[in-house]
């Protein structure tokens, strides 16, 4: 019989082979779904793993990688704070989208105007905007004692309402012919959040997103806050005894998700995304959650998932157009990760051991 | 020799890495008390435990009756007449007695021919008890009864019992020790795990001590010195903790009219609680669990504030302020509880000894952790106290209980603190490092350390207080001299004997 028995001490080994063993188990199961699709399983893997990074085409797919990834890292690692201290923000998606909107505005609204400081300006007003959505569950928490998680996440919900309002009324092209949409930014250079090298996807939102991780870093590591932030997390009461006050660090750690979560909206919308539209957010607010968990809540576990991630985004849709899978198949793939890697993460606290069952 | 109701022979059980148990062998006759007597982790648990079906002993042979007995699980044990008092009770709170003990029956009878059951059961021992009581509303002793009626429901031939009294005052011991007897006079034979060794000598037939898992002796408690006892339970000769005489100085903690809700629906409130501590002086404060003790250290440490008046340290009104400010004038506190209150569990003790070394010990400047200086404080509470651990980079939960416990009060009175409150100082503690955990207070106290001491150890509280007072239902006692306080003022400071009055009613 197997059993889990628990290990004195976390194992530092498992910590760090858990996510590569997840990885490999969502490879083996991933390759046994597409078969069952009848696809040949070893292409599918290869094509979704090796062609964005070394195929034909890789010129073109290595800095969508940066374009990509920047914004997952980059709320992950605001997410992570607040996960490690136990206070679950699951509305990124959110805060994603006001952040967006804020910022777009104050761009829009400076429109036709050029300057150095307009776009400084739209990301303190993209940051500001995620903070703000952010505070509502934030403050009913301390308040009223509400459950973040429900709050936030069907913040989510009214944000795309809002998204979609502002697309189509205030935040409309007015030279666009009645489409929905805004102006594109990338026709309005003092608000365009362009490439800084060309043909690398570098933009300012993959610079804040290695900042974030940096920051975080000698944050969780070298600082109080830090500190306390992981002693919440871990033993509340001990947090509490420590002296920690449970209010303000959930302002903290959900304002600064709020905030990055903003920012990187901020950043997909003047850039890659390059206008608001009904639906410029392709999920990356909940995709975060994922790669959070993948990267173990470590800023540098997460900078790793957040590219692996965006790596099964652009290389599941290559194999989309390529091999004909259909794009469930392929969330079912991303989906697969988070499933492994909790699955597996076990084995950091416990390990398995074989006994007989004993006769009685 | 078939007069033995069970007998143990050559029991031995292994973990990994430690023999809990090494070839043990006892028996007991029916109607007979046979205590088991041992310091923390010599084995006491284990062995009962494969008495009562949780654990499978590796090797050895039991036999009940002359029958072979080796219960696969608890049921097989409670089927042969085997029942157990657990020293942590396992019971509902919002449900009432006759409701948890019909949770624990396998055929549980109509709720009304089970009070009646109960009320029997309760009246031929000695035990009041209300069926239609909520457990949450009973005290520690109540709860106890619970436990002991439910057991008795099931007719047991043994009865084992883990450390009863820890959790009762001295009249409630008297009660229960009554309630033994009579079950004994019945020819119930009764295990008994304890390390008090005097409630030993006035109650048990035989002893059999056990050190490190091994059987080390026996002998008849009535006819054998409590310091002879203790000397093979621990193995070496051991020395009381030396009081200094000392000079005690003005009034470092003032409490007045403390008063405080109660933070949870089954926790205690604080009415009107007043006191005063001099420098120099240890007050300690006895009382059954439950009673608002950790309610009172919350509202010392700073966890629960309260008016800022409540509180004042050398006349200066603390009781707004939080744990952080508290600490940083010199008032400190380690809780009763260290895994998760005092030290968090997976964090390496020198993370934990940033936990409230922070402030006093210069850890931080401008907010960024020092974290050479930190492990340093770590290594010296280590030395200091004689810390048991590979180093301190090791989890807290790695460490046994002792040696967490010597590092969470090493850590507070390596601080200097002007003022220390601590909860239960050694509780799960073994002989050695309590006596060592006492001596550290009784030192600090002769340094001009205010002292507030917790505690439901009595003896511990005799040894080194200066002046005694008692919780009960969150209120506090009158404040007398430990010296030559009786065991019966003892107990009724403490509340006497609880619920006497209402069971029948």
């Amino acid at each position: 019989m197997v059993r889990l028995e628990k290990r004195p001490q976390p194992s530092k080994l498992w910590t760090y082979l858990t996510p590569l063993v997840a990885v490999i188990c969502t490879m083996v199961a991933g390759g046994a779904l597409f078969s069952l699709l009848g696809k040949n399983p070893v292409e599918a893997i290869a094509t979704i793993f090796w062609e964005p990074l070394f195929g034909e085409f890789a010129f073109y797919y290595r800095p969508q990688l940066l374009i990509k990834g920047a914004p997952l890292v980059l709320i992950a690692i605001g997410l992570s704070l607040g996960f490690r201290a136990g206070i679950w923000n699951i509305g990124a998606e959110g805060q994603f989208i006001i952040g967006a909107l804020t910022g777009a505005g104050v761009g829009l609204a400076f429109y036709p105007a050029e300057g150095w400081y307009i776009f400084p300006l739209m990301m303190i007003a993209g940051a500001f905007g995620g903070w703000v959505w952010a505070m509502i569950p934030a403050i009913l928490r301390t308040r009223f004692g509400t459950n973040e998680i429900l709050v936030s996440l069907m913040l989510v919900y009214v944000a795309e309402q809002l998204l979609a309002k502002m697309a189509l009324g205030l935040l409309r092209n007015p030279d666009g012919h009645g489409f929905p949409g805004s102006r594109n930014f990338q026709q309005y250079p003092s608000g365009h959040n362009a490439e800084l090298i060309t043909g690398t996807g570098m933009h300012w939102g993959v610079v804040a997103a290695l900042i974030a991780v940096i920051f975080a870093y000698v944050l969780l590591n070298r600082h109080i806050l830090g500190y306390h932030i992981r002693l919440a997390g871990q033993a509340p009461r001990a947090a509490r005894f420590a002296g920690v006050s449970p209010t303000r660090l959930v302002l903290f750690c959900l304002g600064t998700s709020g905030a990055l979560a903003g920012l990187a909206g901020m950043f997909e919308v003047s850039g890659p995304a390059g206008q608001v539209s009904i639906d410029f957010n392709v999920g990356y607010g909940f995709t975060a959650i994922i790669v959070a968990f993948l990267g173990r809540l470590h800023p540098v576990g997460i900078l790793l998932a957040g590219l692996l991630m965006a790596l099964t985004y652009i290389g599941g849709e290559i194999a989309q157009s390529n091999l004909g899978l259909p794009a469930a198949a392929i969330q079912m793939f991303q989906g697969m990760l988070l499933f492994f890697l909790l699955a597996i993460d076990v084995l950091t606290n416990f390990r398995v051991r074989l006994s007989r069952r004993e006769v009685v | 020799m078939s007069a033995a109701l069970l007998r143990i022979s050559g029991l031995t059980k292994a973990y990994p890495g430690v023999v809990a148990n090494d070839d043990v062998s006892f028996e007991i006759a029916p109607g007979e008390v046979h205590a088991l007597l041992g310091e923390n982790g010599a084995g006491k648990s284990t062995l009962v435990k494969m008495i009562y079906g949780l654990v499978k002993p590796d090797s050895g042979t039991m036999t009940l009756r002359d029958a072979p007995f080796t219960p696969a699980e608890p049921r097989a044990a409670r089927a042969e007449g085997v029942a157990m008092v657990f020293q942590h009770f396992s019971l509902f709170e919002a449900l009432n007695v006759a409701e948890n003990i019909a949770l624990g029956m396998e055929h549980p009878p109509k709720m009304r021919d089970l009070a009646t059951r109960i009320r029997e059961v309760s009246d031929t021992y000695g035990l009041p008890l209300d069926p239609y009581r909520t457990v949450g509303d009973l005290s520690a002793g109540e709860r106890q009864r619970v436990e002991i009626i439910r057991c008795l429901l099931q007719d047991p031939k043994l009865l084992i019992m883990d450390e009863p009294t820890s959790v009762l005052t001295p009249q409630e011991v008297e009660i229960l020790f009554r309630t033994l007897r009579k079950l004994t006079d019945e020819g119930v034979a009764i295990l008994y795990i304890s390390h008090k060794l005097e409630e030993i000598r006035s109650l048990c037939d035989h002893a059999t001590i056990l050190r490190l898992g091994r059987n080390v002796g026996s002998c008849v408690p009535r006819e054998t010195s409590a310091r002879d006892m203790a000397e093979m339970m621990v193995g070496q000769a051991f020395e009381a903790p030396a009081r200094a005489g000392r000079e005690l100085g003005e009034v470092a903690l003032d409490v007045k009219d403390l008063s405080l809700s109660a933070p949870s629906e089954f926790g205690t409130a604080l009415k009107n609680l007043t006191f005063t501590v001099q420098m120099g002086e240890v007050l300690g404060i006895g009382g059954v669990a439950g009673n608002g003790q950790d309610e009172l250290l919350a509202a010392l440490s700073g966890e629960m504030p309260s008016t800022p008046g409540a509180v004042l340290l050398k006349g200066q009104p603390i009781g707004r302020l939080g744990p952080v400010a508290r600490r940083a004038l010199g008032v400190l506190a380690a809780p009763e509880e260290r895994l998760g209150h005092a030290a968090a569990p997976d964090m390496s003790l020198t993370e934990n000894a940033l936990l409230t070394g922070a402030q006093r010990e210069g850890l931080l400047s401008r907010g960024f952790l020092k974290w050479r200086a930190t492990e340093a404080f770590a290594n010296r509470i280590i030395d200091t106290f004689d810390v048991r651990t590979p180093g301190p980079d090791n989890v807290a939960r790695s460490l046994s209980g002792g040696n967490l416990q010597k590092f969470v009060i090493g850590r507070e009175v390596l601080q200097r603190p002007e003022v220390l409150i601590v909860n239960q100082p050694t509780w799960g503690v073994d002989a050695a490092a309590a006596a060592a955990i006492r001596q550290a207070l009784l030192d600090l106290a002769a340094g001009g350390t205010a002292i507030v001491c917790i505690s439901q150890d009595l003896d511990e509280l005799m040894e080194i207080s200066d002046r005694f007072c008692a919780l009960n239902e969150g209120r506090l006692s009158d404040i007398k001299p430990a010296r030559g306080l009786s065991v019966d003022e003892i107990g009724l400071m403490m509340g006497g004997a609880h619920g006497m009055d209402l069971a029948h009613a």
